[in-house]
């Protein structure tokens, strides 16, 4: 049983359902009903038209569901008025169903939700695992981003930021429970640019693969941070990088710069340097440049800091960082490591201590705490 | 079986008798307390009374309802003696003593100059359910 195409064929088989007139809750019941079926019938008997298969069970799922309910709620005239069901067609409606997964009325931790069981045709149980949340709570929050869409129309297309922005704050969850979210996210943004021939999402594609050729060395074995200069550069994947350099070039190349793409150009030089000291910090800074232009975001101004730091000596680093607003999440982080380079160890190990207290999360806490415990320890001796 | 929640304070709490900040111990140190941390959790995991566990941020914000609309949000009535707490762990063990015991052992992770810490624990029950027969 191969779940990869089940789960890949699950967004254009609903599509269709709600194309043919399904409303959208009772056409994704109908859906991992007939998902289910698949994975207990195929292994004996694999049909020759997987897709026909699902969107058949599937349809025939939703008549018999709507069926039942018609004596209460007064269907059977919209059965009737159907037409029976047709082979799928070639070209599908999956775009649609990304952004109607991604509707603006959603708050975003349903938009997710929504569109790993939808699009990405996760079970809830999944889904609940990869974000450690009760199964029961996961499932009140699907119903609930079922319930805001079910009015929408589905034949206008929406916004593709929106999407993007969805797929990547899947892609940040990274890696939980028994789905590899960080893997899925790159699975459907793929599917989203077979459908939709747009830069960014190119440039999306390109940035989730930068990134995730350095994960591996991204943590030790015992979870703590190892930083950028200190990850083994001979694991980072370096198929996965060559993949994401080609998408951005060709992305770029198309002169429609977005914030994705200028992300992307960033890892790309990252992904490129055969080691740290060799990094091109300079063009680095332009890219920066570019994505402060695009954003006009200030944590994109403190990383260009970062930048500056490295390519202009940690003077010019911490007066880049002397513009900004010192409550910006990582402010601390940043100045405590400027600090360092430019010799001043004790106010460094004062402003690791403090951006330990405000670290967002376990591991980055622990590692600024080590930081701070190593700059305390070497002033000591 | 019964739920404990055992709770780490910043503040709050009488002061561990192996009282020295984080930041000021050796990295060797830290990684040593965090991994016999781990190690615990790993334990309780194995003997099955392991419920869960995290560790919290130390700002934290006071709200309350205040009638229609946004409700007023603050850094706390009492922001002098505020208790701050840092992390949490949920056992779910056989007896009451046997929650005293892990507890004593967790207040047991090294700290600087790899000694033990010796910082107080809260231990707190969990209310259940009441039972359906009562005799």
């Amino acid at each position: 049983m191969n779940e990869v195409l089940l789960r890949s064929l699950t967004p254009s088989v609903l599509a269709i359902l709600v194309r043919r007139g399904a409303d959208f809750a009772a056409a994704e019941d109908a859906v991992q009903d007939a998902l289910v079926e698949a994975v207990r019938v195929w292994p004996a008997d694999p049909p020759r038209d997987p897709k026909g298969w699902l969107v058949t069970v599937a349809w025939r799922r939703f008549l018999d569901a709507t069926r039942a309910d018609a004596a209460r709620r007064r269907r059977e005239d919209l059965v009737d008025e159907q037409p029976a069901p047709g082979p799928a067609p070639a070209v599908d409606d999956t775009l649609q169903l990304y952004f109607l997964c991604a509707h603006p009325s959603l708050t975003p931790s349903s938009a997710v939700a929504l569109t790993l069981r939808a699009v990405g045709g996760l079970t809830t149980r999944q889904i609940a695992r990869a974000y450690l949340v009760p199964e029961a709570t996961m499932a009140q929050r699907i119903s609930r981003a079922k319930r805001t869409v079910s009015g929408v129309r589905f034949d206008r297309p929406g916004d593709v930021a929106t999407v993007l922005r969805v797929l990547y704050l899947v892609f940040n969850e990274g890696y939980s429970g028994d789905v590899d979210l960080a893997a899925e996210a790159i699975r459907l943004t793929r599917q989203l640019a077979a459908h939709v021939d747009h830069p960014e999402v190119a440039g999306l594609l390109a940035l989730m693969l930068l990134h995730h050729a350095r994960r591996a060395t991204r943590t030790a074995a015992d979870g703590s941070l190892v930083p950028l200069a200190e990850q083994d550069r001979g694991r980072w994947d370096t198929g996965s990088i060559a993949e994401g350099v080609w998408i951005l070039q060709a992305a770029l190349a198309r002169d429609r710069l977005g914030e994705f793409q200028a992300q992307a150009a960033i890892a790309a030089l990252h992904a490129d340097a055969p080691t740290a000291e060799e990094t091109d910090w300079v063009q680095i800074v332009e890219w920066y440049d570019e994505l402060v232009r695009l954003t006009d975001s200030p944590v994109v101004r403190l990383n260009r800091a970062v930048a500056v730091g490295e390519a202009d000596g940690p003077r010019a680093g911490l007066a880049a960082l002397a513009a900004l607003d010192d409550s910006l999440p990582r402010h601390a982080a940043v100045a405590a490591y400027l600090r360092e380079r430019d010799g001043d160890l004790a106010t460094a190990a004062r402003l690791y201590a403090e951006a330990a207290r405000n670290a967002p999360n376990l591991a980055e806490r622990d590692h600024l705490t080590r930081q701070a415990a190593r700059l305390n320890e070497r002033r000591r001796r | 079986m019964a739920k404990y929640l055992l709770l780490k304070h910043y503040r709050g709490a009488p002061s561990a008798v192996n009282d020295v900040p984080m930041d000021q111990w050796t990295p060797e140190e830290i990684s040593a307390h965090m991994q016999y941390m781990h190690d615990f959790a790993t334990r309780l995991e194995g003997t099955g009374e392991f419920v869960d566990g995290q560790a919290l941020a130390p700002e934290g914000t006071f709200v309350r309802y205040d009638g229609e609309g946004r409700p007023p949000v603050t850094d706390g009535p009492f922001a002098e003696t505020k208790d701050l707490i840092a992390g949490w762990m949920v056992i779910d063990v056989d007896s009451y003593e046997r929650a005293v015991e892990l507890a004593g052992e967790l207040s047991a992770a090294p700290g600087a100059g790899g000694k033990p810490i010796h910082e107080w624990l809260e231990l707190r029950p969990f209310l259940t359910a009441p039972p359906t027969i009562t005799e």
